[in-house]
C-alpha cells in the first residue's frame, strides 16, 4: 500500500499556495495534516502530480481572535485549536466536540481547515462551522468569504474551485446567554458519526444542525420549542436528511438517530445557557 | 518561491535530528516517514500495521508531537526533529518509568502495538505534566483509542498508564 | 526420593509465579525482531501482488509487458510459471478442486493472486501492477450458504459436482430414540465471518537455490507445521529441501497466520521467475480481504430434553462456508470440536451432520477458538432457549446437564476425554465473584429505571493440544484405514549446556506473544536450580536444524500443555545426567544429589556442592572424567505426545485434543434505545485451565481473548456485497475494539491440574473467543427479554441489527410529503440513484443527443474519448471522481431498449486500477410545456478497492457521479437547465460554469 508517485512542494505563504494551484490546476493537492489525503495516497484513490504542502507554514498556523470570531488558519492543527487556553470560553461547542474527533494523534496533524475543505458528511467541524453560523475564507486569484451554509454542497462536495486555497475559517466568538450542546453516535470512539447533533440556544431560540446522515451537515432554526412542538420539528428535520436504507442500517433508524440525539443536544443547550 | 519543486523522479537528501543524532539519508518524494525510518535509516522499533492512520502503531513524535509516520512523508520531516521508540531508555539502556511499567504491568504481549503507543504516551504525559493535570481512566483509554492492541485487552496498558501519570 | 532437608534458596518454585517477562525489554526498546525487520541478501527484490477485483470470473488472457517495461521491474510471476513449477495445494478431503498459488484460468473471490510484480522496491512493484492488463469473464458469485446449497446454484468448481465439498453424518448412541418423556427444543445461528486479524500482517522472505538445494524461505507462519509437508508438495520438493525459518518475534498470530503459508509457495516460484531473493510484506488491504477468515457457519441444534431440563440427546446439523477453496487444514474447523460437541454436558445420545461448502470469498482457516465459538454459538443459545421455554433458571439448568466432577476422565459420546475438572465448583466460584460485582441488583436498578439491561452465561470446555488424527474424522472409516492412521500431538524441546555451564533451550513453538521465553525459563530454572535469567530461550525456529515434528507450531493452546511439558522433559534428562555426574564426583548415590540455588550439591553432606556452571561445564572441557555409561554432550531433546491422542475409531469416535479446560462467563450489558449501542457493563469469568504456569501471562491470555470476543459480538464482522465484492478492506470498515469500548473483566481461577500433561496444565487462550461472544447473545436476549422473546440473535450485534430488533417507531411527517417507500436494505452494496431533471428541450432533442457518439462523449462527465464498438456500444475512457477520489476507468458503454424518444436503458461498465464497476438504469423521457422531464432510475454495484475501502461513501458517490450525467445531459441538449440550486453548486464545485 504505497502511494503513486507525485511532485512535492512545500509553501510557506498563502500567494505561493494559490499560485500553485492556479497553475498545475486540479492535478495539483494541498496536503494539510495528510491526516485524510495521505490515506487516501497510500491505498491510490488518487493520484495527484503535485503535492503542495501547507503544513510548515506559520503564517498559515495562526489562530486568532478578529472581528467577533475565532478565525483558524489553514496550517493550524485541531490540537492547536483543542489545547488553546481559552477554548472553553470562546468556543464551548467544540471544547465538547474534539473528543468525538478521531484520536489525539490524528488530531495532532489534522488541521481544522482541512476538515473542513474536506467536507467528509460525517465529520465534526464541518457540522459546528454550521450550527455556529460561521465562515470560511477562501483565496484564489482574489479572496471570497463564504458562509457555511453555503459551502457544504454535498458529500466531499464543497463551494471551493479547484483553484481555491482554504485560507481560515472563523467560528463566531459564544455570546453571553448562549448554550451548546453535542451528541454524537458512533461505533466505535473516535470514528466517524453514523449521526451527530449540534445544537445552541439562547433566550429566542434554537439553531440545530446534524451531520452525518445526509450528504453533509444541515442546519435548522427554531424559535424556542418545548416538548411536542420541538418533537415535531425534529421529526420534521429528520425527515428532510432524506436518510437511505443500507447494508448497515435503515433509514427508518437513522432517523430515529437524528431525533433522540437532537432532543438531547437540544436539551442540553438549553441547560447550559449562560446568564446575559 | 521559497522552496524548490521536489521532483518525483529523484532522492531527495532528508535530514532529520533521530533521537538526539543527526541522521542523513535519501528518498523519493512518496517515499513514507515510517519506511524512510524503518529501511533506510535502519531503526525497526517503528512498526506498520494498516497504512491508514487507525492502527496506530507507527506512531513517532514529529517536533515532540504523536503522529503517525505512515502518513507523513519523509520528505515533510526534513530538518525536523524525530523521536522513536528506540530514543526512550536512558543511559546505559535503563528503561525509562514508562517502560518500566509496562513491564511491571505485562502492559505487552507480541509488542507490535507497544513502540506506538509509548510514543503517543511520551507525548500526551508530557502536556498533561506540564499543564500539573492528571488524568481520568476515561482520558487515558480515549488517548490510547488511537490505537488499536490485539493482544491485550488494554487493561494492563492502562494499569501502567495511570500509574505513571500518577505517580 | 526423600523429601529434601534443604530449604531451596528462593523458596517456591518459578512455575505459577508472577514473572515479568524476559521478552519485554526488547520489546519496549524497539529491538524486536519480526520478520520485517531482519536484514536480507544484497540484492532482494520486492513483491506485490496483482489481486481479482472480481468475486468470481473467467481469466480470459493478461498482458503484463507495461508493467515489465517499467524500469525497476524484473519480472512478472503468472500462473503458466505456478502450472510449470509447482502443483495444486493438498487437503484433507479429495475433490477434484484445484487450488493454485495463483489463479489459473478462473478468479474465485474478491483478493485471490492473479500474478506477482517483483521489482527492486515495494512501491515500484506497485505501480507495475497499476500497468497489467487482465481480461475477465464476470460469473454469477455465490455469496450466501443458503444460495451455494441451493438446487442449480452456479458452481464454483464444476468437477466436484456440488458447491458442497463434503458430507457428513454421525450417530452416536441413539439419538433417534423416541424418548417418551421428553420434547423437541430447537434453534438455529450464524455465525458471521470475522478474524482475530493480528497487528503484524504477513511477511515472506523466499529464494531459490536451484535444483539441487530446492528453497530457503523465511516467514512469519506460525504452524501448524503439518503444513511444512502442503508447502513442499505444492512446490513439487521433499520437505528437506525446503527450509523454512520463523523469527524470533511475531507480531500477534491468533490461529491468522496459518494463512501465510499459501504465500511462502507463492514467493518461493517469485524468487525462481526472478532470479534473487524476494521478499513480500502483506498490506492491511490484502491481509482483511484476502488472507482468511473464520468459517461462517449455519447451524440447527436440536435437543431431546425432559420437562425438569434433563437433555437427552443433540441433533447438530451444520454447514461451514469455508470460501473458495478448501485450504488445508480445513475442513478442521469441523472437527477440532468434534468429539466434543456435547460440551460441559453430559449427553449420551448424539447425531450430527457437517457439510462443507464453497462460496466465492477468502478461504477460511485457523483463527483463535477454532471451532469453539461457532459450536458454543449454537450449543450455548440452545441452552438458553430450553431455559426460557421451560422456564428455568439458566445456571440450574446448566448444573443439571453438567459432567459431575466424579465422572472424569469423562468419555463424552463422539469421543472427547474430558481430563479433569469440576464445572460446579467453577460456577459457583463465578457466581460468587457476580454476586461481589451486584449483578442482579445492577439489573434490577436499570430494569427500574425503564432501561434494558441483561445476564447471560455461559459455559463451555475448552479443548487444547490437537490430535492430529482428528481432521482425519471427516474420512469415512475406510477411507481412513487407506490413508492410514494419523494420530498424536507430538512437541518437541531442547536443553543444552554450553562450555561455561550457560543453559540454552530452543522449542519448536513460534510464539507470537505469549510469553514462551518467559514459562520455558521458569521451567528449566525450577528443574536445574537456577534463575530464570540465566536460561536462554531461543525460539527462532528453523525446519533444517530444530528439532520438529508435525505437531510442531504455536496454535491449539498447545505451548503450556505441551511444549513447555516438553521442555520440563528435556531439562529433567539435563539433570538426570547431571545427576550420574555429580554422584560419581561426590562419591553420593544420585538421589542425594539436588539442584538449587544456582548449585549442585549433596543433600546428604552438605559441604559438597558446586556452582551449576561450573559442574554442568565440566564434561565438554574433560569428556574422560564421564561416569560409566553416560555419553558426552548435554544436550537433550525430548519429544512428547500424549498417550490419549489416538486415530478414530472405527464407530468415528475422535478425541480431538489431549486436555480440556472449562470456563464459566457471566455478562452484564446493557442496550441503549436511543442509538442501539450495547455496552457491556460487568463481565466475570471464571477459568480452570489446570496448573498455571505464570498467572500474570494467564491473566493476559484471557483478556486478550476476551476482547477478540467481545469484538466478534459486537464489531468485527466482514462483509461482502451481493455480487461477492468486499466491504471491510481498512480498520475503519473491520472494527476492531480500542481501550474505549473493552471493559475491564473479573477473572477468576481455579487449578485441577490435567493428569496428562506433564506440568498439569491446560490451554487457556482460546476460552473467551469461544464463550465471549455467545455470553453477550445470551444477555442481549436476556435484556430484550421484558419486551420480546428473541430466539435468534445474530452477531455482531450492529447497532443498525439492534434498531431494527427494536422496532423503533418512525412517525410521518406532518409537512413533507412522505417520500416513496425505500430500497429495502439489501446485504449488497446496491448503489441507488434517482432523480428528474427538467431540459428546456424536446424530447426528440435530447434523445439525438443520447444517440450522437460526439455529443454523448460531452455528455459523460470526465470523457476523454468515445469510440463507438458496434450499434450503440461504445468504449470509452473516463475519469470518475468525487472529492479527493479519483480514477479512470476504461469503460464499455451500450445503450439499449431504444423507443425514441420515450425511453432507453443506458448501462456501462468499467474497470480501473480501483476495482470495477457496473451501473445501469432506465432513462424516461416525458414532455412538457417547456421541454422534456427526464426521469432515471439508476443502480450500479461497485466492486474492488473502490468497495474495500469507500463502502461508506460509495452510496452517495454514485448519486453525485450519476447525477452530474444527467446534468451534463441536460446542458448538452438544451444548453441550459432548470436545476435546484443544489445541483449548480455541486456543478460550479465541478469546475462546470453554469
Ligand atoms: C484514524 C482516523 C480517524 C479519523 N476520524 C475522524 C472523525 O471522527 N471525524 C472527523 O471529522 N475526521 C476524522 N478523521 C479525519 C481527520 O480529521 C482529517 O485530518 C481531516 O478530515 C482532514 O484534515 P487534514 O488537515 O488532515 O487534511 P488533508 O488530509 O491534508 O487534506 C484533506 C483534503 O482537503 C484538502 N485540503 C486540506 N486543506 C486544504 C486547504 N486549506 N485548502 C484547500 N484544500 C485543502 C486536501 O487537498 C485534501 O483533498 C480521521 C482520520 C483518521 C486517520
Ligand atoms: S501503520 Fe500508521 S497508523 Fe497503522
Ligand atoms: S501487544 Fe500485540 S498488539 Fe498489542
Amino acid at each position: 500500500m504505497k502511494p503513486a508517485a507525485f511532485d512535492y512542494v512545500r509553501v510557506d505563504g498563502v500567494e505561493d499556495a494559490c499560485t500553485l494551484l492556479q497553475r498545475h490546476g486540479d492535478d495539483a493537492r494541498i496536503l494539510a495534516g495528510g491526516q485524510s489525503l495521505m490515506a487516501v495516497l497510500n491505498m491510490r484513490l488518487a493520484q495527484p502530480s503535485l503535492l503542495v504542502d501547507i503544513s510548515r507554514s506559520t503564517a498559515l498556523a495562526r489562530i486568532e481572535v478578529r472581528d467577533g470570531c475565532v478565525q483558524v488558519g489553514a496550517a493550524a492543527t485541531q490540537a492547536a485549536l483543542e489545547w488553546r487556553d481559552s477554548l472553553a470560553q470562546e468556543l464551548p461547542l467544540l471544547k465538547l466536540v474534539f473528543p468525538y474527533i478521531s484520536h489525539f494523534q490524528i488530531r495532532n496533524r489534522g488541521t481544522v481547515c482541512g476538515s473542513v475543505a474536506h467536507a467528509d458528511p460525517s465529520a465534526e467541524l464541518p457540522l459546528s462551522l454550521l450550527v455556529l453560523e460561521g465562515q470560511v475564507v477562501l483565496r484564489g486569484k482574489r479572496q471570497r468569504v463564504v458562509a457555511a451554509e453555503d459551502f457544504f454542497t454535498g458529500m466531499l462536495s464543497t463551494a471551493r474551485a479547484s483553484d481555491e486555497l482554504v485560507e481560515a475559517v472563523r467560528f463566531p466568538l459564544a455570546k453571553p446567554g448562549q448554550g451548546f450542546g453535542f451528541r454524537e453516535f458512533s461505533r466505535r470512539h473516535g470514528d466517524f458519526a453514523i449521526c451527530a447533533v449540534a445544537a445552541v440556544a439562547d433566550d429566542r431560540g434554537l439553531r440545530v444542525a446534524v451531520g452525518g446522515v445526509a450528504d453533509r451537515p444541515l442546519a435548522r432554526e427554531w424559535p424556542l420549542l418545548e416538548g411536542g412542538a420541538l418533537d415535531d420539528a425534529l421529526n420534521e428535520f429528520a425527515w428532510a436528511l432524506d436518510a437511505r436504507d443500507d447494508s448497515q442500517m435503515s433509514a427508518a433508524s437513522r432517523r430515529h438517530l437524528a431525533r433522540r440525539l437532537g432532543q438531547q443536544a437540544v436539551e442540553a443547550a438549553l441547560l447550559t445557557r449562560t446568564s446575559v | 518561491m521559497t522552496h524548490d519543486i521536489l521532483s518525483r523522479e529523484k532522492l531527495h537528501p532528508i535530514t532529520i535530528e533521530l533521537n538526539g543524532q543527526t541522521r542523513r539519508g535519501y528518498a523519493t518524494p512518496r517515499m513514507l516517514l515510517s519506511d524512510y525510518l524503518r529501511h533506510e535509516l535502519g531503526l525497526t522499533g517503528t512498526h506498520v500495521g494498516c497504512e491508514h492512520g487507525v492502527c496506530g502503531a507507527c506512531t513517532v513524535r514529529l517536533d515532540g508531537v504523536a503522529c503517525r509516520s505512515c502518513l507523513t512523508l519523509a520528505v515533510q520531516a526534513d530538518g525536523r526533529r524525530v523521536e522513536t521508540v528506540e530514543g526512550l531508555a536512558g543511559e546505559g539502556g535503563v528503561l525509562s518509568e514508562l517502560q518500566s511499567a509496562f513491564k511491571r504491568h505485562h502492559a505487552l504481549q507480541c509488542g507490535f502495538c507497544t513502540p506506538g503507543i509509548l510514543m503517543s504516551s511520551a507525548d500526551w504525559l508530557a502536556r498533561l505534566r506540564e499543564l500539573g493535570r492528571k488524568p481520568t481512566e476515561q482520558e487515558v483509554r480515549e488517548m490510547l483509542s488511537g490505537h488499536i492492541c490485539r493482544c491485550t485487552g488494554y487493561t494492563p496498558i492502562v494499569k501502567a498508564l495511570m500509574e505513571v501519570a500518577h505517580a | 526420593m526423600q523429601a529434601t532437608p534443604f530449604k531451596i534458596p528462593g523458596g517456591l518454585p518459578f512455575v505459577g509465579q508472577r514473572l515479568q517477562r524476559l521478552e519485554d525489554t526488547a520489546l519496549l526498546t524497539g529491538r524486536g525482531s519480526y520478520a520485517d525487520d531482519l536484514g536480507v541478501k544484497p540484492g532482494t527484490l520486492y513483491a506485490a501482488v496483482l489481486r481479482s477485483p472480481h468475486a468470481h470470473a473467467g481469466l480470459r488472457s493478461m498482458d503484463v509487458n507495461a508493467a515489465l517495461q517499467l524500469p525497476g521491474v524484473r519480472a512478472v510471476l503468472t500462473g503458466e510459471d505456478v502450472q510449470r513449477w509447482g502443483q495444486p495445494f493438498v487437503v484433507g478431503v479429495k475433490q477434484p478442486m484445484q487450488h493454485w498459488a495463483l489463479a489459473v484460468d478462473r478468479v474465485r473471490y474478491v483478493g485471490e493472486p492473479v500474478a506477482v510484480v517483483v521489482a527492486e522496491d515495494r512501491y515500484t512493484a506497485e505501480d507495475a501492477l497499476d500497468l497489467i492488463r487482465v481480461d475477465y469473464e464476470p460469473r454469477r458469485a455465490v455469496v450466501e450458504i443458503d444460495a451455494a446449497l441451493a438446487e442449480g446454484c452456479e458452481l464454483l468448481h464444476e468437477a466436484v459436482g456440488s458447491n458442497v465439498l463434503s458430507e457428513r453424518r454421525f450417530s452416536y448412541g441413539e439419538p433417534d430414540a423416541l424418548f417418551s418423556d421428553s420434547r423437541r427444543i430447537s434453534t438455529t445461528v450464524r455465525y458471521p465471518r470475522n478474524s482475530c486479524s493480528p497487528m503484524e500482517c504477513a511477511v515472506v522472505i523466499a529464494e531459490y537455490l536451484g535444483a539441487d538445494e530446492g528453497y530457503d524461505a523465511l516467514s512469519n507462519f506460525m504452524g501448524p507445521f503439518s503444513l511444512h509437508a502442503v508447502m513442499a508438495l505444492a512446490l513439487k520438493v521433499p520437505g528437506n529441501k525446503l527450509r523454512h525459518r520463523v523469527p524470533r518475534d511475531s507480531g500477534g498470530s491468533f490461529g491468522v497466520k496459518q494463512a501465510v503459508f499459501p504465500y511462502v509457495v507463492l514467493m518461493c516460484l517469485a524468487a525462481r521467475k526472478a532470479g534473487a531473493p524476494v521478499k513480500w510484506v502483506e498490506d492491511r488491504l490484502e491481509h482483511l480481504s484476502a488472507a482468511t477468515s473464520a468459517t461462517a457457519r449455519l447451524a440447527t441444534i436440536t435437543a431431546d430434553v425432559r420437562d425438569d431440563g434433563r437433555i437427552l440427546a443433540l441433533h447438530w446439523d451444520q454447514v461451514d462456508e469455508v470460501g473458495a477453496y478448501l485450504r488445508a487444514p480445513e475442513p478442521a474447523t469441523f472437527y477440532r470440536m468434534h468429539g466434543c460437541l456435547t460440551g460441559a454436558y453430559d449427553v449420551a445420545h448424539l447425531k450430527v451432520r457437517n457439510r462443507v461448502v464453497v462460496t466465492n470469498k477468502t478461504p477460511t482457516g485457523l483463527v483463535r477458538g477454532f471451532g469453539g465459538p461457532q459450536v458454543y454459538y449454537a450449543l450455548e443459545r440452545l441452552l438458553d432457549r430450553i431455559a426460557t421455554e421451560l422456564d428455568i433458571d439458566p445456571v440450574a439448568l446448566r448444573r443439571l446437564n453438567y459432567v459431575k466432577a466424579d465422572q472424569f476422565p469423562y468419555q463424552a459420546p463422539a469421543g472427547a476425554v474430558l481430563d479433569s475438572g469440576d464445572y460446579e465448583k467453577m460456577t459457583d466460584l463465578a457466581l460468587a465473584a457476580a454476586r461481589e460485582q451486584g449483578l442482579h441488583e445492577r439489573q434490577l436498578a436499570a430494569r427500574a429505571s425503564g432501561k434494558l439491561y441483561g445476564i447471560g452465561v455461559a459455559a463451555i470446555v475448552e479443548p487444547s493440544v490437537s490430535n492430529m488424527g482428528y481432521i482425519s474424522t471427516v474420512l469415512t472409516a475406510e477411507q481412513r484405514a487407506k490413508a492410514g492412521p494419523k494420530n498424536g500431538a507430538i512437541a518437541s524441546a531442547t536443553v543444552a549446556v554450553d562450555l561455561m555451564g550457560g543453559v540454552n533451550v530452543t522449542i519448536a513453538s513460534a510464539p507470537a506473544g505469549q510469553g514462551h521465553m518467559t514459562v520455558c525459563a521458569q521451567v528449566v530454572a525450577d528443574a536445574l536450580g537456577l534463575q530464570p535469567v540465566q536460561v536462554m530461550v531461543n525460539v527462532e525456529f528453523d525446519t533444517a536444524k530444530d528439532a520438529w515434528s508435525v505437531a510442531a507450531g504455536n496454535y491449539s493452546s498447545r505451548f503450556a500443555g505441551a511444549v513447555a511439558g516438553a521442555v520440563h522433559l528435556a531439562a529433567m534428562k539435563v539433570r538426570d545426567k547431571l545427576t550420574l555426574i555429580a554422584a560419581d564426583q561426590f562419591g553420593c548415590t544420585p538421589a542425594d544429589v539436588a539442584f538449587a540455588g544456582g548449585e549442585i550439591f549433596n543433600m546428604a553432606n552438605s559441604a559438597q556442592r558446586q556452582p551449576f556452571t561450573r559442574l554442568a561445564a565440566n564434561p565438554h572441557w574433560a569428556p574422560a572424567l564421564l561416569p560409566k555409561g553416560v555419553s558426552p554432550g548435554l544436550r537433550e531433546t525430548a519429544f512428547w505426545t500424549p498417550e490419549v491422542l489416538r486415530a478414530p475409531d472405527a464407530a468415528d469416535r475422535v478425541n480431538p485434543s489431549a486436555t480440556y479446560g472449562f470456563v464459566f462467563d457471566i455478562c452484564g450489558l446493557e442496550v441503549d434505545p436511543n442509538t442501539g449501542a450495547v455496552r457491556v457493563d460487568r463481565y466475570i469469568t471464571g477459568h480452570d485451565a489446570g496448573r498455571l504456569l505464570n498467572p500474570a501471562l494467564a491473566d493476559g491470555q484471557i483478556q486478550g481473548a476476551f476482547s477478540q470476543g467481545l469484538g466478534a459480538a459486537l464489531l468485527e464482522e466482514f462483509r461482502y456485497g451481493g455480487d461477492g465484492s468486499f466491504q471491510s478492506g481498512t480498520l475503519a470498515d473491520y472494527l476492531m475494539p480500542t481501550a474505549c469500548e473493552t471493559p475491564d473483566l473479573v477473572i477468576v481461577h481455579m487449578e485441577t491440574p490435567s493428569p496428562v500433561t506433564p506440568l498439569g496444565a491446560k490451554g487457556l487462550g482460546e476460552g473467551n473467543n469461544m464463550s465471549t461472544p455467545v455470553c453477550i447473545a445470551n444477555a442481549f436476549a436476556d435484556a430484550l427479554r421484558p419486551h420480546m422473546d428473541l430466539a435468534e440473535v445474530q452477531l455482531p450485534l450492529t447497532p443498525g441489527r439492534v434498531l431494527a430488533l427494536l422496532q423503533v417507531s418512525d412517525p410521518a411527517p406532518k409537512e413533507m410529503p412522505h417520500p416513496a417507500a425505500a430500497v429495502p436494505a439489501g446485504e449488497g452494496l446496491a448503489l441507488k440513484a434517482q432523480g428528474e431533471v427538467e431540459i428546456p428541450a424536446t424530447p426528440e432533442k435530447v434523445f439525438a443527443v443520447l444517440l450522437d457518439p460526439v455529443a454523448l462523449a460531452r455528455v459523460i462527465p470526465g470523457c476523454h474519448s468515445l469510440q463507438s464498438i458496434g450499434p450503440n456500444r461504445y468504449r470509452a475512457d473516463v475519469t470518475v471522481g468525487v472529492g479527493l477520489v479519483k480514477a479512470r476507468y476504461e469503460a464499455e458503454i451500450i445503450l439499449s431498449d431504444i423507443d425514441a424518444p420515450h425511453s432507453l436503458r443506458l448501462a456501462g461498465s468499467g474497470r480501473s486500477s480501483l476495482g470495477t464497476g457496473a451501473g445501469g438504469g432506465l432513462v424516461m423521457l416525458q414532455a412538457t410545456p417547456t421541454g422534456t422531464r427526464l426521469s432515471y432510475d439508476y443502480s450500479a454495484q461497485v466492486g474492488g478497492k473502490a468497495a474495500m475501502v469507500g463502502s461508506r461513501m460509495l452510496e452517495g458517490a454514485a448519486r453525485i457521479i450519476v447525477a452530474q450525467l444527467f446534468e451534463s445531459l441536460g446542458r448538452q441538449a438544451g444548453g441550459k437547465t432548470v436545476e435546484p440550486n443544489w445541483w449548480r453548486r455541486i456543478l460550479r464545485k465541478l469546475g462546470v460554469r453554469v
